[in-house]
């Protein structure tokens, strides 16, 4: 078990060198380069060529690439060309506040997921069935910065009852539990948590259904089990199937939630990559996205072993 | 000796939005203490429905029972909730054809045992995982106690379906259901199983249904057999008396379908046709379109059930004549 994890942490490293190659390629594939987008259209050619030359832009790539890998491996990310601030404080403080939103949509989605879908899943009456799959459709297909806009059109325009943007009062850009933090979280988290809820819904009443009809559950009833102690089988069972896509939930909206952040102007690590595509900023991106790229495998292994632990039928070793 | 069991004019009907299918019309018999009753039928012949229709183990909003069925005086079919599930795994138990899907696959044999256990008895954890390890030495598992640790897909399907028994066994049940327990065996583990069976009853004077479609099967463990076709009981017997003198046309099909001695050479003989829909109440003998002896009254009313000798019933108007 111990040996297995850290086998697989071995396998990340060339995962995670493969990201950062394919992130350095894509943004040097896209037209324009950050010095032009930081200077003024009539700056002299001469300034430009010596920016250009300090900030390394003049080497061919992959002398770029390698110097920017080797410097990264000594845990200096480099500084954001748009701030000139160090790229792990901005990157460091915008994963925070991602993953505490991340965190609170995915609390959100999961805890009513697996009471709607178990609920969905045992209900002998179609209309129950019917009633759970139609929202869990409505969160899957309803696009949810198109959500976020009404939510914030509804409640802080018209009804004026929670703040529309950032994420707390006087525009602080660091998130502290308290009550007036988490009024401006609730918007954002309803916004975000629509896909994982309805992709999460659908999972767990599938699987649920699927269980109830095994021969077991049956063999459970012939021993006089009751239901109580069935539906404890039941999601013992279901665990494995779900945990795996709950996994998966997390990781997107980590990575995934530009659109959200943007719309509520949520300083997180996509509000950051937004920007920072727009000003060409590159050791913001790359920073960015290594991170994030890390903790989706993280995120995945972490599941898996979970998974071992939980389905005695995985072996792994 | 009284009867343990009594089953009396069982109806069972599975009504679904699209159809109604009368899977058991009208099944009666007795099982007694320390007996084995054997049900022999095809597949859709209703035996294994009859089976579970004993611990109500269809799901109630889709079922209708009607009759009686009752244990030791007790009447099950309008038991519910809290009364069924006490009588469920504790005075009646059940041995499911397949052991491979019928223990939870990420539960220890020792975890589904001794919650059986702990569920009836109120015994404690540690008690209750020692009478399971007690169990699984009855049935013969080498090493008992890392078998408890086993998960069911550890062990051989001859070991599942032993620690089968020893859970269906756990808390003395009076009456035994075995539905179709060796069907998904080899060979070689269904004989062992069935002596096991067949031991276990003698020694805790067990009263037996044993479902299957297998006549060698039947012939091995019964006292006597039941020959069901369409929902109904076609004939009840001894078990010598139906393997010499198999009194319907069904019945004398099935025994003459099988492969014995002496046969090398000869052509086997099977019987034309197919199994009736369930989806309508019969309103002549159910066997007639199959039958080599038809008759026209074969076609006038459904007929009874006939005593044609000591303890020996058929439902036939040509073979009770």
């Amino acid at each position: 078990m111990i040996l297995y994890g850290l086998r697989r942490l071995i396998y990340l490293v060339p995962v995670a060198f493969g990201v950062s190659l394919l992130v350095f390629a894509l943004v040097h594939l896209a037209p324009g380069d950050a010095i032009s987008a930081i200077v003024p259209p009539d700056a002299p050619q001469e300034v430009v060529e010596k920016l250009r030359a300090y900030y390394g832009f003049d080497k061919p790539l992959p002398v770029q690439y390698f110097r920017w890998l080797v410097v990264t491996l000594s845990g200096d990310f480099g500084t954001s060309i748009g701030t000139g601030r160090p790229v792990s404080e901005e990157v460091g403080g915008a994963f925070l506040n991602t993953i505490v939103l991340a965190i609170s949509a995915c609390l959100v989605a999961f805890s009513l997921a697996i009471f709607l879908g178990t609920a969905a899943g045992y209900a002998k009456s179609r209309i129950v069935d019917r009633l759970v799959t139609s929202i869990a459709l409505t969160g899957i297909s309803v696009p949810n910065y198109w959500l976020a806009i009404v939510l914030v059109i509804i409640f802080s325009v018209e009804l004026g009852w929670l703040p529309p943007m950032g994420l707390g009062p006087e525009s602080a850009t660091g998130w502290k539990l308290d009550f007036a933090h988490l009024r401006y979280m609730v918007l954002p988290t309803i916004a975000l948590s629509m896909i994982p809820l309805g992709v999460m819904t659908r999972t767990v009443r599938s699987t649920i259904k699927e269980i109830l009809n095994s021969e077991f559950v049956t063999a459970l009833q012939a021993k006089g089990m009751n239901d109580r102690q069935i539906l404890f089988h039941v999601l013992k069972n279901a665990a494995p199937t779900c945990l795996a896509v709950m996994g998966l939930q997390a990781g997107n909206l980590i990575g995934g939630s530009i659109l959200i952040e943007t719309v509520f102007s949520w300083p997180g690590t996509g509000f950051l990559l937004n920007s920072a595509i727009f000003r060409r900023d590159l050791p913001i991106l790359q920073g960015t996205t290594l991170v994030l790229s890390f903790f989706f495998m993280m995120l995945n292994l972490t599941v898996d072993m979970i998974q071992t632990v939980v389905d005695p039928r995985i072996k792994r070793g | 000796m009284s009867n343990l069991l009594s089953v009396k004019d069982l109806q069972v009907t599975f009504v679904t939005p699209d159809r109604t299918i009368h899977a058991v019309n009208g099944v009666s018999f007795d099982v007694k203490r320390g007996e084995t009753l054997g049900i022999l039928g095809e597949s859709g012949s209703g035996k294994s429905v009859t089976l579970r229709s004993i611990l109500k183990l269809h799901p109630a909003h889709r079922t209708k029972w009607s009759g009686s069925i009752t244990l030791e005086g007790d009447e099950i079919l309008t038991m519910g909730g809290r009364d069924l599930a006490n009588l469920r795994g504790n005075r009646v138990s059940m041995i499911f054809q397949e052991p491979a899907t019928a223990f939870d696959p990420v539960f220890t044999i020792g975890q589904q045992i001794s919650e059986t256990v702990r569920r009836h008895t109120g015994k404690s954890d540690a008690d209750a995982m020692k009478r399971a390890k007690d169990l699984l030495e009855m049935v013969r598992i080498p090493s008992p106690a890392q078998r408890l640790k086993a998960y069911p897909h550890e062990m051989s399907g001859g070991m599942r379906q032993r620690a089968m028994i020893a859970l269906a066994l756990s808390c003395n049940p009076s009456l035994l259901l075995a539905d179709e327990p060796t069907t998904a065996l080899d060979a070689t583990v269904q004989i062992q199983v069935l002596l096991l069976i067949r031991e276990l009853q003698r020694e805790l004077d067990l009263g037996v249904i044993f479902v299957t479609h297998d006549i060698g099967v039947a012939v091995e463990v019964s006292d006597r057999i039941g020959v069901m076709y369409a929902g109904k009981l076609v004939e009840l017997a001894g078990v010598e008396q139906m393997v010499d003198t198999p009194k319907h046309p069904y019945s004398r099909g099935l025994l003459a379908s099988t492969v014995h001695d002496g046969m090398r050479g000869q052509r086997l003989e099977a019987i034309p046709g197919a199994p009736p829909d369930l989806g309508e109440v019969p309103t002549a003998c159910s066997f007639a379109p199959r039958c080599k002896f038809v008759e026209p009254k074969c076609l006038s009313a459904p007929p009874p059930l006939a005593p044609v000798g000591d303890s020996h019933l058929v439902r036939c108007v040509v073979a009770a004549a």
